[in-house]
């Protein structure tokens, strides 16, 4: 393990930087289901169909919707937990 | 019977053992030459440094301990430097006048060299705090038999002989001329050099061991040496003299330095540390340091503190807490630069955590100086440069007292003539910048930029230019613009402009947003009053315009009109500067502007083409050249004005002799011919492919090549086209020089020539034909080498009748020795099958190929590859004109051949099995490569693995795919681990076809990935990929999920093939068997309490987020709880709860 702090975490920064959504050992429950929430948001938006389908629930027209949507987007899961002590 | 007894048959002749023994005991002594002694010092970056480079020893400022100093004081001794050099100048001026003045008078023919010893260097009036071995110029090499005269007051005893021979192997000559160097010379040794001193002192142990060095007697050396009657007499022993004790004894004469020798148990160490001085690379234990590559005596100087007596960590007790420190710091230096790669990992490891704790002081204190070592090595530099940078990082702020310190070892790397010196040396200078901040760095690099010495400046501007692309360049604008307009000294104008130089060069077309305010900064210097500022002005233009094409003309238009100006006054150098800046700035304009231009500026460049100054003339060349791309510039100019002037200039034989020039000039030429045609430039030069000289012949026929390839053959004329087939025929049958030059030229103009060419074929071939029989092996080469290039042209011009001649010619040749030309005999008869085919080739197949058998033997690698290359084409278009016997044959030759170095050769032969499979049917073939996997060799295997995935895809894989796990059942590691690999192979090969075999290679899988042994695992990972992938989506799943739950568990191996292996697997059963699977599998570890298993987890969950994110989201978990919820955090998904 000791290895891979000078050699493989270098490479795992480059990953967090271009691929957001991907986690590491030390990601946090909030962090980690905030993605998974954005990734859902962003899938419903990505298929017309499925945008289509919760529009006529929520009652709102599909670009309203999907402006929603995107909103939401910013804290899907509310507000990040306090900061405990560790 | 008994005579023959007394004459045993020698099988070689050598020279009598003892004199063997002789030799090999000189090369141990000290004063023979070492053959290899210039080769150790080549590895030292010191001793193939230029003088200029060496200059670095020179630079006092920044050196020794402590932090910088302040800024005020550097500026006060920098003036001060600077009013020295003045007044060193005006003295120099008037004794020079002086001396003028007396030879006049005198008509004396001193040369004023004569002074040379009035040129002290300004640095030791300044400081005087010089070490001594900073005034001797370096020495560039040691040479042994020079110096060591001068330096010995009484050493006219002897004029030294050069090399001992047997016969006058007297001790008494023995001792004087003993070679000095700091490490064998006692006082008591180089104080009495008496003509009868018999003690050996050179190399002692050997020779008390060897016989014939014993001590000679009083009555040997009365019989040797003339006595009383010739006049000669004894003399007593003086009183002083004291005969050096042994040899071992004479190494801690360096003690004064600090270095302590132990008597007995240390020999180890006194002989690693003689040994060391040329670098020896014997490991050496060192108590409290560990495993060392190597010890030098200069190491032995820095780091006495932790290697003599007390060095050791046991010893640490007694310090204070700074010593400690110290001694800390330096036993992990030591450790970095000379360890063993482990030892010097933990201890690079170990500085660099503890960098904060140890403080800037004591470890630049302690670095630096050893970067300073002029005996220091690359390898060793890299290492310590490596240390500063992890440090650096590390230390961040706490750097800023050092920075300049820093900056004077580091900035030599910038102009090292090793690339990857230059690259550390950016690296480090960057990192510094970003540590210290602008303001510090230019505080800090001010004072150096109008140093009197033009390296430091050099040197300065190189590393402002780091600093400049480190924070941007517009941070630093506002600082460069007052330099460069800096009325106090034209040094520090100079220095401001190269910067911006330096600049363009190294940030390339990232100067573009701010080229206009770099333009401008720069444009005052074209109209300096200095020649120099001048002259660096341009060149910065040139340089600012060179990374700015094809954008930013309008930044230019400032410096238009000095610049024109400026080539119509100048002369010389300056000239040379201002024409490159206009030669780069031309091809930004527009069309009609650049034409104008051109004609503005070309009088001057023709007028310069008569120049005799080298650098000049590639300057012209090169401007020409990129006057003559520019649009505005029309044929009929260049074809009237340009070209007869050119060509009376250039084209001669001397341009021909310095690569540079040459280069310089088939370029511009390939220019020319683009807006002049091809008549006109190949008309002028094809005489000369009949010259005299070679080289200039290959120059022309470059040219022509070259300019042909590029504009093609069809504005040349019949009588050109004659004139062109002779000369090039001509150049071709006179061509001594090794390369291909004439020979692609060849191939180029008749290739370009097309069918016109057919008229000139029966003269070409019949020279062929004549070549191919010549005496000698390079001109046959050369001859085969032209055939298989013109092979597809004679064919196409319909000349069948003269490719099969070759042909047979050829196959008549093939018992040619010489490997390079078999080679090359082999190709053109490939080359001729090719083009006629195997029906109709001459000689007939069926007799080309048991005559290419026996050549498979052949070891070299050119006939390898071109006789399997022959084979392959045979087997793949004509293999039913051979026996299927003759084929065997040949199978078992090629297994030879999978051994080959070269991958041309093994990939030839792999591909070749697949097509003798086709041929004759997979059964015979499959049992050669299977056989093959017992072999030792693992190249062999591995490419047997290949070739049996290539039978199974020609043939199909149900004629392997049984024969293979038939074989898997055998028990022997190789040849099951050969047989995953081939299956791996042909799973890979045959893709969606796998889907019919799947459930056959499960019983194997399951045996494979659940053996003890983890290349076997790794192998059967690999066939589970390529099984996945090949049968995604055909319906699969049930096996799969099978195989993915026995690949499951290998998921925390740590052997890097391995676990690749095992995580290709996994990914791949993404595709397989589907992303919400492998999810549910990844989740039951991803907040495991163990971090080294949520590690494991996380990797594979980011690939499947890199892979899969879109199909991950209906299998996420719910995880939404009130207890979240009561803390403010929402985790339901509420969009997917909706219900219509």
């Amino acid at each position: 393990m000791s290895e891979l702090r000078y050699t493989a975490n270098t490479q795992l920064e480059q990953l967090h930087a271009r691929y957001t959504g991907t986690g590491h050992a030390d990601t946090t429950k909030y962090e980690w289901l905030t993605h998974q929430h954005r990734d859902t948001l962003a899938a419903i938006i990505g298929h017309p169909p499925l945008l289509g389908y919760v529009s006529i629930a929520d009652g709102e027209c599909q670009a309203r919707e999907r402006f929603e949507l995107i909103e939401k987007m910013v804290q899907p899961c509310g507000k990040p937990p306090g900061k405990t002590d560790d | 019977m008994s005579e023959e007894a007394y004459r045993p048959a020698l099988q070689s002749y050598t020279a009598p053992q003892e004199i063997l023994d002789e030799h090999a005991e000189l090369a141990d002594q000290d004063d023979t030459p070492d053959v290899f002694e210039d080769t150790a010092r080549s590895k030292q970056v010191a001793a193939r440094q230029s003088d200029y480079h060496l200059r670095r020893f020179n630079r006092a400022d920044g050196q020794g301990e402590g932090e910088d100093e302040s800024y005020e004081d550097r500026m006060r001794r920098i003036n001060l430097q600077r009013e020295e050099e003045r007044v060193r100048r005006h003295k120099e001026q008037l004794e020079k006048d002086k001396t003028e003045d007396e030879k006049m008078v005198l008509d004396d023919k001193t040369p004023p060299r004569a002074l040379a010893g009035d040129e002290t260097p300004p640095r030791a009036i300044a400081g005087g705090d010089t070490p001594p071995r900073d005034t001797t110029p370096p020495k560039k090499k040691r040479r042994w038999d020079v110096e060591e005269v001068k330096e010995e007051p009484g050493a006219e005893t002897s004029a030294a002989p050069k090399r001992k021979s047997r016969w006058d192997q007297t001790p008494s000559e023995a001792a004087p001329e003993v070679k000095k160097s700091r490490w064998d010379q006692t006082p008591a040794a180089s104080a009495t050099t008496s003509a009868i001193t018999s003690t050996p002192s050179v190399g002692g142990m050997m020779m008390v061991e060897d016989k014939r060095y014993r001590r000679m007697t009083d009555e040997e050396l009365d019989g040797l040496l003339p006595g009383g009657e010739e006049g000669y007499e004894i003399v007593p022993v003086p009183d002083d003299y004291r005969p050096a004790p042994s040899v071992r004894k004479m190494v801690p004469a360096q003690a004064e330095h600090g270095f302590m020798m132990q008597d007995d148990s240390d020999a180890a160490r006194a002989r690693s540390a003689a040994g060391g001085m040329q670098g020896s690379q014997e490991q050496t234990e060192i108590e409290g340091i560990g495993t060392l590559q190597f010890l030098k005596p200069e190491d032995t100087q820095y780091f006495a503190k932790v290697l003599g007596e007390g060095g050791g960590e046991d010893d640490d007790n007694s310090y204070t807490v700074e010593e400690l420190k110290e001694r800390k710091i330096m036993r992990l230096l030591l450790k970095i630069k000379n360890g063993t790669p482990p030892v010097r990992k933990t201890a690079l490891r170990q500085i660099t955590d503890r960098a904060r704790e140890f403080g800037a002081g004591p470890l630049f204190d302690k670095i630096l100086p050893l970067l300073m070592e002029r005996t220091l090595e690359d390898q060793e530099r890299h290492l310590l440069v490596k240390v500063i940078d992890r440090v650096l990082y590390k230390l961040d702020d706490l750097v800023r007292p050092y920075v300049h310190k820093i900056l004077v070892v580091i900035e030599p790397l910038l102009i090292d003539e090793d690339y990857y010196a230059r690259v550390e040396g950016r690296e480090i200078i960057s990192n510094l910048a970003k540590a210290a901040g602008l303001a510090h760095m230019i505080s800090t690099m001010r004072p150096d930029i109008d140093h009197v010495d033009e390296y430091v400046r050099n040197t300065t501007a190189r590393a402002f230019s780091v600093v400049a692309s480190a924070l941007g360049i517009p941070a630093l604008l506002p600082f460069l613009r007052a330099v460069c307009r800096s009325k106090k000294s034209w040094q520090a104008r100079h220095t401001g402009i190269r910067i911006i130089q330096q600049i363009a060069i190294m940030m390339g077309c990232a100067v573009l947003p701010h080229l206009r305010n770099l333009v401008d900064t720069v444009a005052d210097g074209l109209q300096d009053e200095q020649q120099k500022v001048r002259t660096m002005t341009a060149l910065s233009l040139a340089a600012l315009a060179e990374s700015a094409a094809p954008y930013g003309i309008e930044s230019f238009d400032n410096v238009l009109k000095p610049l024109w100006l400026g080539i119509r006054q100048h002369r010389g150098k300056t000239l040379a500067a201002f024409l490159k800046a206009i030669g780069y700035i031309i091809p930004l304009m527009d069309p009609e502007y650049a034409g104008y231009y051109v004609r503005e500026c070309m009088p001057i460049l023709i007028r310069e083409f008569q120049t005799s100054d080298e650098e000049m003339r590639r300057i012209v060349l090169q401007v020409i050249k990129q006057c003559a791309s520019t649009e505005g510039v029309t044929p009929t100019y260049i074809k009237e004005e340009v070209l007869p002037e050119f060509f009376k200039a250039f084209w001669v034989r001397r341009m021909a002799l310095d690569k540079r020039n040459y280069k310089q000039l088939v370029e511009t030429t390939v220019e020319l011919a683009q807006k002049a045609g091809v008549s006109e430039i190949v008309g002028r030069i094809c005489n000369d492919l009949k010259d005299e000289s070679e080289p200039y012949r290959k120059m022309v026929m470059e040219t022509v090549t070259k300019v042909i390839a590029s504009i093609g053959a069809a504005d040349v004329d019949e009588r050109l086209e004659v004139l062109l087939i002779d000369g090039i025929i001509f150049a071709f049958q006179e061509q001594t020089l090794e390369d291909t030059i004439m020979l692609d030229g060849f191939a180029t103009v008749v290739n370009a020539l097309g069918d016109r060419v057919k008229p000139y074929l029966p003269q070409i071939v019949s020279m062929i034909l004549w070549r191919l029989t010549n005496k000698s092996a390079k001109v046959r080469m050369l001859a085969a080498d032209l055939t298989s290039r013109l092979a597809p042209i004679i064919k196409s011009s319909g000349e069948d009748g003269l490719l099969s001649k070759l042909g047979v010619v050829i196959f008549e040749q093939l018992g040619e020795e010489y490997p390079d030309a078999l080679g090359s005999l082999i190709a053109a008869e490939g080359a001729i099958a090719n083009v006629v085919g195997m029906t109709q080739m001459n000689p007939p197949v069926k007799d080309l190929l048991p005559r290419m058998t026996p050549i498979l033997r052949n070891r070299h690698e050119k006939v390898q590859e071109a006789t399997i290359n022959l084979i392959g084409r045979i087997a793949d278009r004509g293999a039913e004109f051979v026996p299927a016997k003759e084929w065997m044959r040949i199978c078992f030759e090629l297994l030879d051949l999978l051994k080959a170095h070269k991958k041309a050769i093994r990939r030839a032969a792999v591909n070749s099995f697949g097509y003798i499979a086709k041929a004759i049917g997979p059964q015979d073939v499959l049992s050669v490569l299977l056989t093959n996997l017992k072999v030792q060799e693992r190249q062999s295997r591995v490419c047997s693995t290949v070739a049996i995935a290539i039978v199974s895809e020609t043939c199909g894989p149900f004629t392997c795919i049984p024969a293979i796990l038939n074989e898997y059942r055998t028990p022997e590691l190789n040849v099951r681990n050969g047989c995953l690999k081939a299956l791996a192979f042909v799973f890979e090969y045959v893709g969606e076809m796998s889907k019919d075999y799947i459930h056959s290679v499960v019983g194997l899988l399951e045996d494979a990935l659940t053996d003890r042994d983890h290349v076997h695992r790794q192998t059967a990972c690999a066939i589970v990929k390529h099984l996945a992938i090949g049968v995604a989506g055909l319906g699969y799943e049930e096996a799969l999920t099978h195989l993915l739950n026995l690949v499951w568990p290998n998921i925390f191996e740590t052997s890097p093939h391995v676990i690749g292996g095992v995580m290709d697997a996994i990914e791949a059963m993404r595709l397989g068997v589907g992303a919400g699977p492998i999810l549910s599998y990844v989740l039951q570890g991803l907040f495991h309490p163990a971090r080294r298993v949520r590690e494991v987890y996380w990797r594979m969950y980011n690939t499947l987020i890199l892979g899969a994110s879109d199909a991950m989201v209906p299998f996420y978990p719910n995880l939404g709880s009130s207890a979240d919820l009561a803390s403010g955090q929402d985790y339901t998904r509420h969009e997917l709860m909706m219900w219509v």
